[in-house]
């Protein structure tokens, strides 16, 4: 074994990560105040965002791979995490589910999901996925007394369950043929033996885009994520639209564009036909919810279809845009999912579209927010979705897709329809019953991050596609 | 025809199923030969230890099973990895000893936090 | 000797059968059941290449599918008593209370 210490340095984020988590668990067995436990996260999230950076090495014979591109998305989990927490705090009694486990649940799915966004075989991809998704499976089912809340569970775990045997069957099927399951080693074998038009390596190929596009929730695999999003708690919705997707976009550059990278025109047109569809379903389908959450679920369905824009542009410069739009989501989308959760009080759901009549009248900085991040969502300057949707398009349209950013860009007009609506009913409308607002400071604290962060990428882009673009070097596209 | 020396060691085992298999039949057949027929209804009709039978035979059982039959399926996968571990202890050393107790720390959590939830008993 | 594509043949025909399964029972614990199946084709396949490659990769991601089938099959049980408990039901088309 060489230098053990060294490798497991590489894995250091992890295994802090872990250790809290296990902590967490057993800390809840004794202490009654659960917001410590909440806290004790957030405090171990905050401490890997602020040590992790600097790794760089494999470990554990190309098993598990430390470079800037999985820092990247670390980060972005870390902090999906540390918002999801804090909006938690006030909701999880409000909904009567208080209990520890919730925190412990939340750690092991951010465990798994930078274990993926690590990976460096095959297996590990598998591994990862399967820590992320079974916790996140039982945050969707965490209302026990909630029927809702069982059925968005046993949905996410039926088809999710399903999904990833497909995927199994996929690192099956490359290692049978390839005889290894290390990405770069894969991407070896196709280039040296030239097994571009194999049918087998298409066959996987195919099994690999239908079992991430499960994760991400692009449509023809989306069917689970309205359905799913709607019962879940408001802030494990948060968390599963924005944590589970950029894994699965982070599983898609290592294992689409290294492992199977030199027969990319093969998977190409699969992921364009899903962005095409994603962007379509997801933002007519979004036009005619009237709950609040469902909308938002049609909406994350659509920007999966928009990031996969970098994706398939490819090369370091898409997949930075892809990585920098994912990034800016996190803070838009747990933004306004965390309006959402506000909004929910004792005896008031405020799901409702209706809710949201007159709010400004009542609840002016929580409105003015609310626009911010309808504003984002759409994609009008001066926000962050605004510059993170022009480095996508500049990616893609760089890469001769032109056609395809201008459906990106009419997708984009349709969008504005139902995220302005939002608005529309904030300002234009009459207040009818006044609706209540959680007073919850750890709620605010992330409202005000969010907020903070969406208009500081929006008016200082570059910062964040810098960070992308230098933490692609050494990725090996 | 290296192959068929190997297959050749199960030839006993072959010839035992089929005199098993042959028995087994044997004995129904000539019973349903020899012995005598005199049906009539209640003989005919199925029992419960020579009672009539009561209710219906499907029914619901607790759903207490179920976490039994969860907390059983998870403690014995563990055996899945113990296993090759405890075969080939001596050729890997130290190493593998402290992440075997390492994974045997986590499953231990795992207990502990099912033991303090009262998983483990009935009521 | 039986040749590899037996195998991998056997193992795509009880996958399909695991698909086929899921897509048409109605009970959820039939559904876990055919999910099951799908699993263990897929450890069939890996077995018979990873024999075949004569490497031992495949069977020690075996090892690790097991694992996760076991955690799988608890997490669904799990998901499966809470829902039993708020109705008496298993049946998968009476989960219909959101919809659009």
């Amino acid at each position: 074994m060489p230098d053990i210490g060294a490798q497991l340095w590489l894995l250091g984020p992890e295994i802090v990560l872990a250790v809290f988590a296990f902590g967490v668990i057993l800390l809840d067995l004794v202490i009654k105040e659960k917001s410590v436990l909440a806290y004790l996260s957030i405090a171990a999230a905050l401490f890997i965002m602020f040590t992790m950076f600097g790794r760089q090495g494999t470990a554990f014979g190309g098993m598990f791979l430390a470079d800037g591109y999985g820092l990247f998305f670390n980060f972005i989990f870390l902090t999906s995490l540390c918002l999801s927490i804090l909006v938690s705090l006030k909701y999880l009694p409000v909904e009567r589910i208080n209990f520890g486990e919730y925190y412990g649940l939340m750690l092991f799915a951010t465990i798994g999901m930078m274990v993926m966004a690590s990976a460096g075989d095959l297996i590990m991809v598998y591994l990862g996925l399967e820590l992320m998704s079974l916790s996140v499976y039982v945050l969707a089912g965490f209302m026990r007394q909630s029927t809702r809340s069982n059925e968005a569970a046993l949905k996410y775990f039926m088809l999710g369950a399903f999904a990833s045997a497909f995927l199994l069957l996929g690192i099956s099927f490359t290692y049978g043929l390839t005889g290894t399951t290390q990405i770069s080693g894969v991407a070896q074998y196709i280039k040296d033996n030239g097994l571009a038009g194999n049918p087998v390596l298409a066959f996987t190929t195919i099994l690999y885009v239908a079992a991430f596009g499960f994760k991400i929730a692009a449509v023809p695999f989306h069917m689970w994520a309205p359905d799913v999003y709607e019962g879940a708690p408001t802030p494990v919705t948060a968390f599963m639209s924005v944590g589970p997707k950029a894994a699965g976009f982070a599983v898609i550059g290592r294992v689409l564009t290294v492992a199977l990278g030199p027969v990319s025109s093969e998977w190409t047109g699969l992921l364009i036909v899903l962005s095409i569809l994603s962007m379509a379903v997801g933002n007519i389908l979004a036009i005619s919810q009237t709950n609040i959450k469902r909308m938002l679920a049609y909406s994350s369905i659509a920007h999966a279809g928009y990031a996969l824009l970098g994706v398939i542009a490819g090369g370091p410069e898409g997949l930075a845009s892809m990585m920098n739009y994912l990034l800016i989501y996190t803070f838009m989308n747990i933004g306004a999912f965390t309006v959402v959760t506000l909004l929910r009080t004792e005896g008031v759901k405020g799901e409702d579209l209706s809710d949201y009549e007159g709010l400004s009248k009542n609840h002016p900085l929580l409105s003015a927010l609310m626009l911010l991040f309808m504003f984002s969502l759409t994609g009008i300057p001066p926000t962050a979705g605004f510059m993170g949707k022009f480095y996508l398009f500049v990616a893609a349209i760089n890469a001769g897709y032109l056609w395809l950013t201008v459906i990106a860009v009419i997708m984009s007009a349709i969008s504005a329809y139902f995220y302005l609506r939002v608005v529309m009913y904030m300002y234009m409308k009459e207040p009818g019953t006044v609706i209540p607002v959680q007073r919850s400071t750890a709620g605010r604290v992330a409202l005000m991050f969010t907020g903070i962060a969406v208009l500081l990428i929006g008016v200082q882009p570059t910062g964040f596609i810098q960070m992308a673009r230098s933490a692609l070097a050494g990725f090996g596209i | 025809m290296e192959q068929l020396g190997y297959l050749q060691q199960y030839v006993p085992v072959l010839v035992l199923m089929l005199v098993a298999l042959g028995f087994g039949l044997g004995a129904l057949l000539v019973g349903s030969l020899v012995r005598p027929k005199r049906p009539y209804a209640e003989k005919l009709m199925p029992y419960e230890s020579g009672n009539p039978p009561v209710g219906e035979p499907r029914y619901r059982f607790s759903v207490k099973f179920y976490i039994i039959a969860m907390l059983f399926v998870i403690f014995d996968v563990e055996a899945v990895f113990l296993y090759p571990w405890a075969v080939t202890f001596d050729k890997l050393g130290l190493y593998a000893f402290v992440e075997m107790i390492i994974f045997i720390v986590i499953l231990l959590v795992g207990y502990v936090y099912a033991w303090r939830k009262d998983a483990f008993t009935w009521d | 000797m039986v040749s590899l594509q037996w195998y991998v043949w056997l193992s795509l025909t009880l996958f399909m059968v695991g698909v086929f399964g899921f897509l048409t029972r109605r009970n959820i614990i039939m559904m876990f059941l055919s999910i099951e199946i799908m699993l263990n084709a897929v450890n069939l396949s890996l077995v018979s290449f990873s024999h075949f490659l004569n490497d031992l990769r495949g069977n020690i991601i075996v090892f690790f599918v097991i694992t996760v089938a076991a955690a799988e099959a608890a997490i669904g049980l799990a998901i499966l008593i809470a829902l039993f408990r708020n109705r008496a039901s298993a049946n998968v088309d009476e989960l219909k209370e959101m919809k659009g």
